[in-house]
């Protein structure tokens, strides 16, 4: 390059530059060192006073009356992590049409993403639209909670499902098993398929998701058992729940694994994905696959040998019991307490567990056998 | 990239002869280009869309509806000032949104570590600050294209926020600080939330710089043509490397607010976000080639796209329909200049051959 034509200039004052940042230097070394004493005298996390459940704890003055009846005309939102997951979908439709049973009108908003950020968005609209509950599947227990405590000052009811937020930003948790049965579960189910000798490895969805940390978490306090001892957790790869990622995902770990016996996908998207690449490869039959799936789009793969069997709740058993959950809180039947009861229509009486949980039931394990008798 | 100057001379030196008739038929083909100005339009559109969404949707104009709005926009809005300015000057920053994730991670993982919250946001800001700066030392000094180069970055900050948190998310930010990013604590007397106000004043802190100051000026020469602008003097490099430092700053500022906002530090923050905010940016009119574009019709794009996504949700309008919604708005934004232009030198050419 040639020299550009104010180089002459800088030469000139290069005496009075140095000096300058000599100046500046100085500067800003003082201002850090001001920085740090101002640092010492800050707000650290010790400070931070924890203000949650003062939202909550207003409306839980209100009693409850368990005789209360469902209150006509209920205007219910959900909320699902992404509004194009087939088994979300699965969900709120269930307890859409439940509404109508009670003669409610119930709706299905949400981002195609599944971000917590896009979730905030649509909590503050479902606010300003007045809605009477708000159903949620969070994508990140805590930044959904400033919008849904306005809400719950608002008296618009929080409910929880799915993927549970922070307990102090909702009124219940419809638990669809505990985490610790499906975590435990997985674990022993492919134990017994493998003969308890193997490397093994996890597709979960996204490196934030709640639920999927969760039963990982049980997964590998499952796997410290003695019994397990020739087992070996060798990687969890994260497929972010897009199929084209989860196919990819799959295909890297029983490459980078020669010695790979089983995947373990608890998520609908990555099984689905991962039972189609082992499908079409020449690991069908030698490696194991389970997780949690749809009858639906597990079909195939059990009929034709890559999958010996997987397990799921009922998701439409799931939002069903969420819609009425939601119905009897703002009906006044149940205010969130531990050792509230309330009707779940066809599902019967259930009782509020503690912190709010409600939970639907152990899962169901599909295979050759069973897998006809569901369609969802 | 354009050629300097094209747009107005040309036509008044091809009228050639007939000097006194090209000259009045440039003059009122200008009238036209101020009135048809896109940003101009914009504002208009914009104004349209708040009237209809108050006469029309119920809750869109109370003010707490209109103060977490305008609060969704804060992040896009804040980087958009910066990526204005780089995009007028010809270039593009593609890491911004990295760099907010990286930030929002640092912010956690030090905060999880007891630092103090007065400390956090220097470090952040330092941190992003040397973003920018490897970013612009990248495209000066070493002379890569914007695109490649940020491209790259946006790889290299989120894989360093996800070194920096791993797959954790740090909660229970200061009350204090988290009020201040929240929509529900507005500037006192008015609907604006604090983000946005600063916001506001950073804008015309930039509207200034871009319209009114050398600088400003360089910005525009360098994104027309760099060789000529370093020709005449423009230092092209400097102004380069200050831009990108100001955008990374910015990002890692927006990153706090972020945090702040949704009360969440985690690596995975704002994935995506870059996209959104050279949106907004080109759909305020910003030519994506530089040299063209203003600080007014940027700001009007960010808004305009916020206001409209709010107003779509209120009307229960799914999102895939708010991402074609904008999508359309875009492209016509490319487009209108384009077919202004094109029809602008076809009755030029009729003009001549009379």
């Amino acid at each position: 390059m040639r020299p550009h034509p104010r180089t002459r200039v800088r030469t000139r004052t290069r005496a009075r530059t140095t000096a300058r940042a000599r100046t500046l230097a100085a500067t800003a070394v003082g201002c850090a060192l001001t920085l740090a004493l101002a640092g010492c005298s800050g707000t650290t996390k010790d400070d931070a006073k924890d203000d949650a459940g003062s939202a909550k704890e207003g409306a839980r003055n209100a009693k409850a009356d368990p005789d209360a009846p469902l209150k006509e005309g209920l205007k219910l939102a959900f909320l699902p992590k992404q509004i194009n997951n087939p088994y979300e979908k699965i969900v709120d439709e269930a307890g859409i049409e439940a509404a109508g049973e009670y003669g409610g009108q119930a709706k299905e908003v949400g981002p195609s993403d599944a971000k917590a950020s896009s979730q905030v968005s649509y909590i503050n609209t479902l606010v300003q639209q007045r809605q009477d509950a708000i159903l949620i599947a969070a994508n990140d227990p805590n930044a959904v909670c400033g919008p849904l405590k306005q809400a719950m000052k608002r008296d618009i009811k929080v409910v929880a499902y799915d993927s549970d937020t922070h307990k102090d930003c909702r009124q219940l948790f419809i638990n669809q098993a505990s985490s610790e049965d499906i975590g435990r579960s997985l674990i022993q189910h492919t134990a017994k398929q493998l003969g308890h000798k193997g490397e093994i490895a996890i597709l979960s969805a996204t490196q934030n998701a709640t639920n999927q940390n969760a039963w990982i978490e049980f997964m590998k306090d499952e796997l410290e058992k003695p019994a397990y001892e020739d087992m070996k957790l060798v990687k969890t790869a994260y497929g972010d729940d897009d199929d084209q990622k989860s196919f990819q995902e799959t295909q890297g770990l029983l490459k980078a694994y020669p010695k790979l016996k089983a995947v373990i996908s608890p998520t609908t998207v990555g099984i689905a994905a991962a039972a189609r690449y082992i499908g079409g490869s020449s690991y069908k039959g030698k490696v194991v696959l389970n997780g949690l799936g749809t009858p639906n789009q597990m079909r195939k793969y059990v009929k034709n040998g890559t999958v010996e069997q997987f397990s799921l709740w009922d998701p439409e058993k799931l939002g069903y019991l969420a819609s009425y959950a939601a119905a009897s809180l703002s009906s006044g039947q149940i205010t969130g307490r531990e050792g509230e009861r309330f009707t779940a229509g066809e599902l019967g009486e259930r009782t509020v567990g503690k912190d709010g949980e409600v939970i639907l039931g152990p899962p169901t394990v599909f295979d050759a056998k069973n897998i006809d008798d569901f369609d969802f | 990239m354009r050629q300097a100057g094209g747009k107005d001379d040309a036509p008044v030196r091809e009228a050639g002869g007939e000097a006194a008739r090209g000259e009045v038929a440039a003059g009122r083909r200008r009238t036209y280009a101020e009135l048809l100005r896109w940003d101009t339009a914009l504002g208009v559109l914009l104004v349209a869309v708040l009237l209809a969404g108050a006469g029309g949707t119920e809750g869109f104009a109370e003010t707490t509806n209109l103060s977490a709005a305008l609060n969704d926009t804060a992040e896009i809005a804040l980087i958009a000032l910066p990526m204005t300015l780089l995009v007028v000057a010809g270039q593009v920053d593609l890491s911004v949104a990295s760099m907010l994730g990286l930030s929002s991670a640092l912010a956690g993982s030090l905060w999880d570590a007891g630092w103090a919250f007065e400390l956090i946001v220097p470090v952040c800001l330092l941190v992003g600050l040397a973003g920018g700066l490897l970013n612009g030392w990248l495209v000066t000094r070493v002379g890569l294209p914007a695109l490649a180069v940020t491209i790259g970055t946006l790889t290299l900050y989120r894989g360093l926020a996800s070194v920096v948190l791993g797959n954790k998310a740090v909660a229970d930010f200061p009350e204090t600080y988290a009020q201040w990013a929240s929509y529900t604590k507005t500037v006192p007397g008015t609907f604006v939330p604090y983000p946005i106000a600063l916001f506001a004043v950073l804008a015309v802190g930039a509207a200034v710089v871009l319209h009114r100051t050398r600088y400003g000026r360089a910005m525009f020469a360098i994104g027309a043509q760099e060789q000529a602008a370093w020709f005449a003097g423009v230092r092209v490099n400097r102004i380069k490397l200050v831009l990108f430092a100001l955008t990374g700053l910015t990002a890692a500022f927006a990153g706090i607010v972020h945090t702040l906002r949704y009360g969440s530090a985690r690596a995975d923050n704002g994935i995506g976000l870059e996209l959104v905010v050279i949106a907004s940016v080109l759909l305020g009119g910003v030519d994506f080639n530089g040299g063209k574009g203003t600080l007014g019709g940027a700001v009007a794009g960010v808004l305009l796209i916020g206001v409209l996504n709010n107003l779509l949700t209120l009307n229960d309008v799914s999102n895939e329909i708010q991402v074609v919604v904008t999508g359309v708005l875009l492209i016509v934004s490319v487009l209108t200049p384009r077919v202004i232009a094109v029809a602008g030198e076809r009755r030029q050419r009729r003009t001549a051959a009379t």
